[in-house]
């Protein structure tokens, strides 16, 4: 199978890639939604204990 | 020799980010390993389908999808559970950390869903009971996330959330036959794989998705749970003394 | 003071409930006002053909009853939330499940029933056939308690939140589908000249179920929103 045929899987590229793309984009997005969620609880900490220091 | 663990010392928040910390990398890289293996197999290895084509191969995805968000629903009632009788803290946590994830693969389910209805059976959108059961279940993680997102109080939100899963949970399987059972009512249409039995390659490729679906479930999972605890934990002396908040 | 059985107790909280509802007559003729307006707005959206009509008829009839009911949960617990009313229902050494129990059933008598009794003449307007609008009374008989004690729980568990009204439906109406489900198809069982008998007994299956589980799930809830 060629690229071209592979990436048009016999007329339903439409609907396989979709169906892929937006699983791969799920799987990213909510990894990176899970990063920013540490880096805000850190950060928050951090202000806390600024806070707390500087008391 | 000391044999049985003592669980209830990892049910603290204390021990347990530290814990769920060295649990993550060991299954996010199968996890990252699994998926091309199973993508590999589902596109190379299986033959093409005689009656729907190439478009089956959405199905690799679909179904793990859909099996996860269902099976991760019944974990996160479990969880609830556990929070609701032994009043654990970390199991509440837990089963706030597994929503999001839930949903998610709830909303791929149904769009891959949608996708391989429409080359299929000529709609976007088909009443098909296993996606409409779906769709219930993707509002039922949705009602979970705002009832915990509502409520301002920590302890009040679990403890409401937690009776809130468990009443669904024990509604999933009536919702389930209920509309399984109008929808044979109105004749819709059954999302069915093609043949008695599946060749050998495409139950490899499902397998493996499934089993990397999981593993990556239990990553995010873990993961996500230390950034609970980190939010929920702000004001303990253990939690202001890490070392990854005092950089 | 005499001591109260639990009968005794489950009239207190109907009677106390309903008349304090009829003393604010409005709320209740809101609800219904609410449901034969929404009942209209479908054919005003589809159109006035007869025959499609008299197939949408019970879908819309019972998704309007679902909605309807969503509107007036919140009143079930905020007025007593309010004037502290419930935290002393909470204290009080009577059977809490009993009081919510009563609380659901006077809750059902103001809105739930009088869709029951208006449903004949919204059935009308849809050209139903006597049987199916029969047969729709009893559906709705046994379906709209059971709305009521699912939506309890959800009502509980919202208590005091902000966005109260719209959470409560989220969190409810999901959990009503299979009502809604048997309810609609004991109807369409009769326009098809089938018995709705199998309908009609899971509807009272769930009537059972509920009432047997309901009040018990929905007084831990409060006591969740209370502490």
């Amino acid at each position: 199978m060629s690229a071209a045929d592979f990436f048009a899987m016999n007329g339903y590229g439409f609907y396989v890639w979709g169906s892929y793309g937006v699983a791969l984009l799920v799987f990213v997005v909510e990894i990176l939604m899970v990063r920013h969620r540490r880096q805000l609880a850190l950060r928050q900490l951090q202000l806390m204990n600024e806070s707390g220091d500087a008391q | 020799m000391r044999l049985a663990i003592n669980w209830f010392k990892y049910s603290a928040p204390t021990t347990f980010y530290g814990l769920a910390g060295k649990m993550v990398p060991y299954f996010a890289w199968p996890a990252a390993i699994l998926f091309p293996i199973g993508f590999y197999i589902g596109f190379f290895v299986a033959p093409t389908d005689a009656v729907q084509g190439e478009a089956y191969r959405i199905m690799f995805i679909h179904v793990p999808a859909s099996i996860l968000s269902m099976f991760i629903y019944l974990i996160l009632a479990g969880y609830a559970a556990l929070g609701l009788i032994f009043k654990t803290r970390l199991s509440a946590m837990m089963a706030a950390a597994l929503a999001p994830t839930g949903a998610l693969f709830a909303f791929v389910s149904l769009w891959t869903g949608a996708l391989w209805g429409k080359p299929m059976w000529g709609a976007w959108w088909v009443w098909d009971a296993r996606l409409t059961s779906e769709l219930i279940l993707l509002f039922l993680y949705l009602g979970f996330i705002a009832l915990q997102a509502s409520i301002d109080d920590p302890r009040r939100a679990d403890r409401a959330s937690a009776l809130l899963a468990i009443v669904g949970s024990v509604n999933v399987p009536i919702i389930y036959y209920s509309v399984q059972w109008w929808n044979t009512l109105h004749q819709g249409s059954t999302i069915k794989f093609t043949g008695t039995s599946m060749h050998v390659a495409m139950q490899q490729a499902m397998f493996t998705m499934l089993v990397a679906c999981w593993l990556y479930t239990i990553a995010v999972a873990l993961a996500r749970v230390r950034s609970i605890i980190l939010e929920r934990e702000g004001n303990t002396q253990w939690v202001r003394e890490l070392k990854e908040v005092r950089s | 003071m005499k001591r109260l059985s639990l009968f005794g107790l489950l009239a207190l909280v109907i009677r106390r409930d309903l008349l304090l509802a009829m003393r604010r007559r409005a709320d209740v003729l809101t609800t219904l006002i609410f449901f034969v307006m929404v009942v209209s707005l479908f054919p005003l959206g589809v159109g006035p053909e007869p025959e499609m009509l008299r197939k949408m008829a019970s879908g819309v009839l019972w998704v309007a009853a679902l909605l309807a009911s969503m509107l007036s949960l919140s009143r079930m617990f905020a007025a007593d939330h309010q004037d502290g009313t419930l935290e002393q229902m909470m204290l009080a050494p009577q059977s809490l499940t009993m009081m919510v129990l009563g609380k659901i059933v006077a809750h059902w008598m103001l809105s739930g029933l009088p869709l029951v009794l208006i449903a004949p003449v919204l059935g009308l307007q849809f050209d139903m056939s006597a049987g199916a609008v029969g047969v729709l009374v009893i559906a709705l008989l046994l379906g709209t308690p059971v709305l009521s004690m699912i939506g309890a729980i959800g009502a509980a568990l919202t208590l005091g939140l902000r966005g109260g009204g719209v959470l409560v439906s989220l969190l409810v109406l999901p959990l009503c589908i299979p009502v809604l489900i048997f309810g609609a198809g004991a109807v369409e069982a009769v326009n098809s000249g089938m018995p709705a008998t199998s309908n009609l007994s899971l509807l009272a299956a769930f009537l059972l179920f509920a009432l047997v589980f309901t009040p018990f799930v929905a007084a831990q809830a409060l006591r969740i929103s209370m502490e």
